[in-house]
């Protein structure tokens, strides 16, 4: 399975990852050689395998909705990139 | 004993206990030790000098008042990828370069409760995703057996640094081996409990369904000591079992050679040697030491079958790298420089901003991994990559189902080969992948394994070598079923005291 630069740049989008000229290239090539490395699985039978349960059988899990303390709103915004009147600050998502 | 920074968790314990030390003047041993070694090794991403020394003074009074735990007072490092309150956690990424989390890991609570010591963050391949640490955005940490070679990865931070002693021990996080193939490569034990064995709330998360944290000690005493403190249940990670933890240091037997009247440590025990993990390209000197470790096991009364099979793990390596990098590819989408972390400026719209932010705050083995996994969850691949991975996923782990009705454990090479060069592999990630070959099978199958200290072995190809005479670590890795972790240590031990393998230390 070869990548070619224009599905790198395509899968760069979807991942919303940028990416320079340079590194496009480069991806293109190293990612089809890791994808050639994965061709192995094809010569293995799995009709009627399920995909894989977690590791260690476990029903789902549920508890209580207590109230409990939650952070003050000091510590969660301490590490915002941009804030303004105690809210993150992102920019306009509408046009 | 020279000097306190080489003394392990048990005998420091001990001193502690009868007041011949205390935790301050063990605390300051060990950061008289940071400081004249971490120019060579580059350990440490963060030194927290007197958040530790208070921690010292803490468990003194601690212990004056007559109370100690098997932990108090002993000085430890933390993987950078381990949420830390108060104190810069990194995961090696310029991404989270000043981030301060506001709480603790369960881990980190663990040791706390305990009174612990806590002298800063190790050094890692970024966001753990690596086998060398050489993909850190801040530098590359050395092998003290030889400073031209790897530590390991991803926890190579760790591992050099409990080697040289600027800690007592460590802990790691192993997603596809990252505790264990840096303990191998740097002669230290190092512990993946099975999945669900350990809280990873606060670990900062890669691949979900495969990341568990580690110790990293100097012997198997002290590993259990670790395991025995982070184990548990923990209602802030639904994926940790509400299993009881046994106290792992009574499953150790002392004097394993028979001439106790408990007889050989390892007498019932069933041990398989699956040959597909004696690959090709492995090393000889590796084989060779593994073979004279196996031999060893023998003669403590395990019963030895050389011809065990799990013909499933060649595709290990394929399952691996299509389902970490699809699991990292969502646990990374939150990367978007909004509420943390690393944020690009100067962008005209949201889009942008968010594309640049991952642009300039990720690395490229970070990227690569994101490229992969994104593409394996695609529209029109999901099936092809994403899909059959998990389907061949239930065979490997039938595998070692199968194989642990027949087997109490199953012993391999930590690694084909001992630690390589830096730069060696930087440029061929598929190369890099392949050093893992041997414990990725693990983190699939969501079963313990533990790396012990086995040998040592000049590099083979005589251009590359260097550094001390007695040549590098090798590892041998036990695997056991799940939560078995009790029987994997009473196996290392009986191992490790008919050898002095784990007391041997880099010259530095």
């Amino acid at each position: 399975m070869k990548l070619s630069y224009d599905q790198v740049k395509h899968i760069a989008w979807l991942a919303r990852l940028g990416l320079s000229e340079a590194e496009s290239e480069k991806f293109s090539f190293q990612l089809s050689n890791i994808l050639e490395n994965f061709e192995v699985l094809e010569e293995i039978d799995t009709t009627n395998v399920p995909p894989v349960t977690p590791s260690i059988p476990q029903q789902n899990v549920f508890r209580e909705d207590r109230i409990a303390k939650s952070y003050p709103q000091n510590a969660v915004l301490a590490n915002a990139p941009r804030q303004e009147e105690n809210c993150f600050k992102v920019q306009a998502i509408l046009e | 004993m020279n000097e306190l920074h080489q003394l392990t968790i048990h005998e420091a314990h001990e001193l502690l206990k009868q007041r011949k030390i205390s935790s301050v003047e063990l605390t300051r041993s060990a950061l008289k030790r940071i400081a004249e070694v971490e120019d060579k090794i580059h350990a440490c991403v963060t030194i927290t000098e007197d958040s530790a020394l208070r921690q010292a003074e803490e468990a003194d009074n601690y212990i004056s008042s007559g109370n100690i735990a098997p932990l108090t007072g002993i000085p430890t490092l933390v993987k950078d990828v381990i949420c830390t309150q108060g104190i810069r956690t990194t995961c090696g990424s310029k991404m989270l370069e000043n981030f301060i989390p506001p709480y603790n890991a369960t881990v980190i609570e663990k040791l706390k409760a305990q009174k612990a010591v806590i002298l800063g963050k190790t050094n890692m391949d970024e966001f753990a995703m690596g086998s060398s640490t050489e993909h850190s955005a801040f530098f590359p940490t050395h092998n003290p057996w030889d400073l031209s070679r790897v530590p390991g990865g991803s926890s190579g931070g760790s591992a050099a640094a409990v080697a040289t002693d600027e800690a007592i021990y460590a802990l790691g996080s192993d997603t596809g081996g990252s505790v264990r193939q840096p303990a191998g490569f740097c002669n230290m034990v190092g512990l993946k409990p099975t999945y669900g064995r350990v809280s990873r709330f606060g670990l900062v998360a890669f691949a979900s369904s495969l990341d568990q944290i580690g110790p990293i000690t100097k012997d198997v005493p002290d590993c259990a000591l670790v395991m025995s403190a982070i184990a548990g249940h923990d209602p802030r990670d639904s994926t940790s079992v509400p299993y009881p933890v046994p106290d792992y240091s009574q499953h150790l037997i002392p004097d394993p050679s028979g001439s106790s009247p408990r007889g050989f440590a390892l007498e019932g025990l069933k041990i398989g040697i699956p040959q597909e993990y004696f690959v090709e390209g492995m090393q000889n000197e590796v084989r060779a030491a593994l073979e004279t470790a196996i031999r060893k096991l023998e003669e403590l009364g395990a019963e030895i079958d050389w011809e065990t099979s799990l013909p499933s793990t060649k595709y290990a390596l394929a399952v691996y790298y299509i389902l970490a990098p699809s699991e990292a590819s969502a646990n990374l989408a939150r990367y978007d420089g909004v509420k943390y972390g690393f944020s690009e400026r100067g962008a005209s719209n949201v889009i942008e901003t968010t594309e640049k932010t991952r642009q300039f705050g990720f690395g490229s083995e970070v990227k690569r991994r994101i490229m992969l996994g994104t593409y394996a969850l695609s529209a029109g691949y999901y099936d092809a990559y994403y899909l059959k991975a998990q389907k061949v996923r239930t065979l490997i782990k039938q595998e070692f189902d199968q194989a642990f009705k027949k087997y109490d454990a199953l012993v391999t090479p930590t690694s084909p080969t001992v630690a390589f060069k830096l730069g060696e592999k930087i440029e061929d990630p598929m190369q890099m992948y392949l050093s893992d070959v041997c414990t990725l099978p693990i983190n699939i199958a969501g079963v313990p394994a533990i790396s012990i200290p086995a040998g040592f072995a000049r590099d083979p190809s005589p251009s590359l070598r260097s550094g001390s005479g007695q040549g590098l670590p090798i590892g041998m890795q036990i695997i056991g079923k799940p939560f078995s972790e009790e029987t994997l240590l009473r196996i290392a031990f009986a191992y490790e005291q008919t050898t002095d393998w784990h007391k041997k230390r880099p010259p530095l």
